[in-house]
């Protein structure tokens, strides 16, 4: 390793959680602290999937109106920005790529995302998006931490950069006389050799919006689903009363 | 007006008897007057089988039941369908809470022996719809046509093949010589009409075996023996309105904690809506780990604990037939837990605490600790059924009360 | 179990209590149940507003569009088509458009329209529902020898005038519905939607 100390200090501390893998399939992940009461984060995360995944990866079954509605974007906001040419408002997020196209290219058709979240989960998803490394042995130049030899290509590596997996000097807690971070050299470490445009901090940020949007469309309804929740136990509190005390009362008859 | 009302209800009862069975089954059927807490899961049970069928009425005017659309067509209802969401979630977590409901109200006749003489019919019709509702959620899991739709299917059907003729059976069953479309809307129409129609019948079988010979109740004594000079049972309560208000309360509280999963963990942390059922049934890729719902653990605990195929499947076999045994099995000249001797006393807690390990292990991947572990939860499991016939022969029961005692 | 000294007021009150906050819980269940029957946001999309392009329609010619699964028409009159209209009244069920459900405030007027030539019209017989055929031609015609051009319907013979009003001697009562519309453009009608429902 050729590289310049402090950019490896710099880059590795975000991704240590994830890298103590090697044997076995299970990787530890990354928490994806998941807010569906940010708007703002999903409205960031349309975008970067609007952008970057919608080329190769469907919603089928999302409409447009409805990520709209949910998430505040003005109707003409969203025509322009997020939705395909021929596509209407009211449609599904379906994409145009041929299937037997795509198969040729990627060895296997990209799946549809709308439920991915409930299938992966937010941590492996955001945990995922942010572990490709170069490996020249793959068929894209890349390779995934937690998803072995898998088919895709990193396609947001202009912004994180070109990562790889090696070894590094990792910071392991302060030295407690000089306030000095304590360097280890590791193996099966992440780290950038070469920046993209976004730092390591906004490159998280990215993914944690992407990952909240894809949470969303996973169960759009979900916000709503909690805040009927509490209503309906509310209710349910209420009837408790009346339904407690007519117990009472008849059970007065009882010795 | 009330003069009114009263000729109206003779001419009626003079050609049905509705007057009758009402006053036969509600307003003069004599329940002991001291039922606890364990009552409740009969009642509780129905609730849920009424929320099933509503739930899945309405589910069935939107879904699709073909292999190309089903996937599609629940996620259609979860999205599309206004308020299509909370009628599938109704339905989803209405099948655990019906099953949550069932086992208790089975460990109520456990623990009062409540299946002994004379209710071994009661028991009968009991575990036939326990056998029913089995069948029912298994297909109805089928139908939405995910991934662990698909395998789960795999898996169980492949169990028919160690019959004799097993491969032929299992094609009869799929209909093609893998779970396709064909086995999808086969079970919709088992799942949606002849079932239902089954576990109906056997619910009012059920009932009206119960009310022939009446409640049983945590004492175990009948209540029949000492009457007042209406004849009326001196520990009996009418069912209405004493039952009906106090079980309205269960009710009451039963649905706080539906309505809390419902609403807040609809997929019951993968234990109730599994995560890779999310994925469209693909049969070229078994999902990593394949576990049932986990109503079913317990007997597919069973079923892995025994190395070897055969001798699995009929060891999962024999853990459900030996239950409807179960009335010939206790020997025991006392009904309730609470006469028997300390050994059988402990067995019954055991028994109910292994269920309930078998149920986890049976949702785990199987390591070979956990497979130790089933094995060990399996003897104890059966070990129960050999041990109620010797019971009487060691072990002393406490003297009966000629009363009822407790409740109120 | 006794019933002395049972508070009868206070039981009534309680029932009456439970009773009534439970046909309230039960009036709440009902919603999902009853407005799942509603159309679903498949049928919305698929009944979004239509967009016509009327440009290609010659004048005389009529194009074929579909709104919610019904058929639209949209019809460009001449000049001697629209004076056709004018002196039938007499042989019109509702020549002044009286029935105000049929059309929208601004296509009230002679020519069921907002543009005098281009006429939008829902193409389903107001008897029982088929789609009537354009017959623009004004000659004579085997179901009216004195045909002034417009709409004839094959299934139960009811007759309409180029503005969709109906003849009298029709099984039909009403004149075609003008559904709500509005131009985006010169050239582009859409169909569904209008200032007062966009």
């Amino acid at each position: 390793m050729k590289l310049g100390m402090k950019k490896i200090f710099a880059l590795v501390a975000a991704f240590v959680p994830a890298l103590a893998l090697a044997a076995g399939s299970s990787v530890p992940l990354d928490e994806h602290l998941t807010d569906l009461h940010d708007t703002a984060s999903l409205q960031r995360g349309a975008q970067t999937f609007a952008n970057y995944c919608m080329g190769c990866h469907s919603m089928e079954h999302a409409r447009y109106n409805r990520v709209a509605k949910d998430l505040d974007i003005p109707e003409e906001l969203m025509m322009e920005n997020l939705v395909f040419a021929d596509k209407k408002f009211g449609d599904k997020m379906t994409i145009a790529m041929d299937q037997v196209d795509s198969k040729r290219w990627f060895g296997a058709t990209p799946p549809d995302l709308t439920l991915v979240a409930r299938v992966r989960r937010p941590d492996w998803l955001y945990t995922y998006l942010r572990s490709f490394y170069e490996d020249d042995s793959r068929p894209w130049g890349v390779n995934n931490v937690v998803f072995k030899d898998v088919g895709m290509p990193h396609v947001l590596a202009e912004l994180q950069g070109n990562q790889v997996l090696g070894t590094a000097l990792v910071e392991e807690g302060f030295d407690t006389l000089t306030g000095q971070p304590i360097m280890v050299e590791k193996e099966h470490v992440l780290y950038i050799e070469e920046e993209g445009t976004l730092s390591a901090d906004e490159y998280d940020k990215l993914v944690y919006d992407l990952v909240n949007f894809m949470v969303y469309m996973a169960e759009p309804i979900a916000v709503e689903r909690e805040r009927l929740g509490w209503w309906v136990l509310l209710f349910l509190a209420i009837f408790f009363v009346p339904v407690y005390f007519l117990n009472k009362e008849f059970w007065r008859d009882i010795k | 007006m009330s003069q009114n009302t009263n000729k109206i209800m003779a001419w009626i009862d003079d050609r049905l008897p509705v007057t009758q069975t009402y006053e036969k089954h509600m307003s003069k059927y004599y329940a002991p007057k001291n039922f606890n807490f364990w009552y409740f899961f009969g009642v509780l049970s129905m609730l849920m089988l009424v929320n099933q069928i509503l739930t899945g009425i309405w589910l069935t005017m939107q879904f699709t039941p073909s292999a190309e659309a089903a996937f599609a067509s629940v996620e259609y209802i979860m999205r599309d369908v206004e308020w299509g969401w909370l009628i599938r979630y109704m339905h989803s977590t209405g099948a655990t809470f019906f099953f949550v409901a069932v086992y208790l109200h089975m460990m109520r006749a456990i623990l009062y022996g409540s299946y002994q003489k004379p209710r071994e019919l009661i028991w009968i019709f009991g575990m036939l719809i326990y056998l029913a509702l089995m069948a029912e959620a298994f297909m109805g899991y089928v139908l939405p046509w995910g991934q662990m739709s698909y395998w789960g299917a795999q898996v169980i059907i492949s169990l028919f093949s160690v019959m004799p003729y097993g491969d032929l059976l299992t094609e009869w069953i799929r209909g093609d010589f893998l779970i396709s479309g064909a086995t999808l809307n086969r079970f919709f129409a088992l799942h949606v009409v002849a079932v239902p129609l089954v576990i109906v019948a056997l619910v009012v079988m059920h009932l009206l075996a119960l009310h022939e010979v009446g409640s049983n109740n945590p004492d175990g004594v009948d209540i029949k023996k000492h009457k007042d000079e209406n004849g009326k049972p001196l520990d009996g309560i009418p069912f209405h309105p004493y039952y009906t208000v106090h079980d309205l309360v269960g009710i009451v509280v039963f649905l706080m904690v539906f309505c809390t999963v419902l609403f807040f963990f609809p997929e019951g942390n993968g234990f109730m809506l599994e995560y890779a059922n999310f994925e469209p049934a693909n049969g070229l890729k078994t999902p990593e780990h394949i576990a049932p719902v986990w109503y079913f653990g317990a007997f597919y605990a069973i079923l892995r604990a025994v190395p070897d195929k055969l001798l699995g499947v009929i060891a999962m076999g024999a853990a459900i037939a030996v239950l409807f045994v179960l009335p010939w099995l206790d020997r025991s000249p006392v009904r309730s837990w609470r006469y028997k001797g300390i050994v059988s006393r402990i067995y019954i807690v055991i028994f109910g605490f292994n269920f309930a390990l078998l149920t986890w292990l049976g949702t785990q991947p199987a390591t070979e600790l956990l497979t130790l572990i089933a094995q060990i939860a399996s003897v104890i499991y059966f070990g129960y059924f050999v041990f109620l016939p010797l019971a009487p022969k060691f072990e002393k029961t406490k003297p009966v009360p000629e009363r009822v005692t407790g409740g109120h | 179990m006794s019933q002395d000294g049972v508070n009868k007021a206070r039981r009534t009150l309680l029932v009456g209590a439970t009773a009534g906050v439970g046909a309230v819980g039960a009036g709440f269940l009902a919603v999902p149940f009853v407005k799942s029957w509603m159309p679903s946001e498949k049928a919305k999309a698929a009944g979004a507003p239509a967009k016509i392009d009327v440009s290609k329609v010659e004048p005389g010619a009529m194009v074929t569009a579909e709104w919610r699964g019904k058929p639209v028409y949209v019809a460009r009159r001449t000049e001697d088509m629209l004076n056709t209209l004018e002196g039938l009244a007499d042989r019109l069920k509702d020549p002044e458009n009286a029935n105000k459900a049929q059309q929208p405030e601004y296509a009230d007027n002679l020519y069921r329209s907002r543009k005098p030539e281009l006429i939008v019209l829902l193409g389903v017989c107001t008897h029982l529902g088929c789609a009537p055929k354009y017959v623009p031609e004004v000659e004579p015609q085997p179901f009216d020898p004195n045909w002034q051009g417009g709409w004839f319907c094959p299934c139960h013979g009811s007759r309409f005038d180029l503005s969709g009003r109906v003849y009298g001697g029709s099984p039909a009562s009403d004149n075609l519905v003008v559904p709500a519309y509005m131009f985006e453009s010169d050239n582009v009608v859409v169909v569904g939607v209008d200032e007062e429902n966009a």
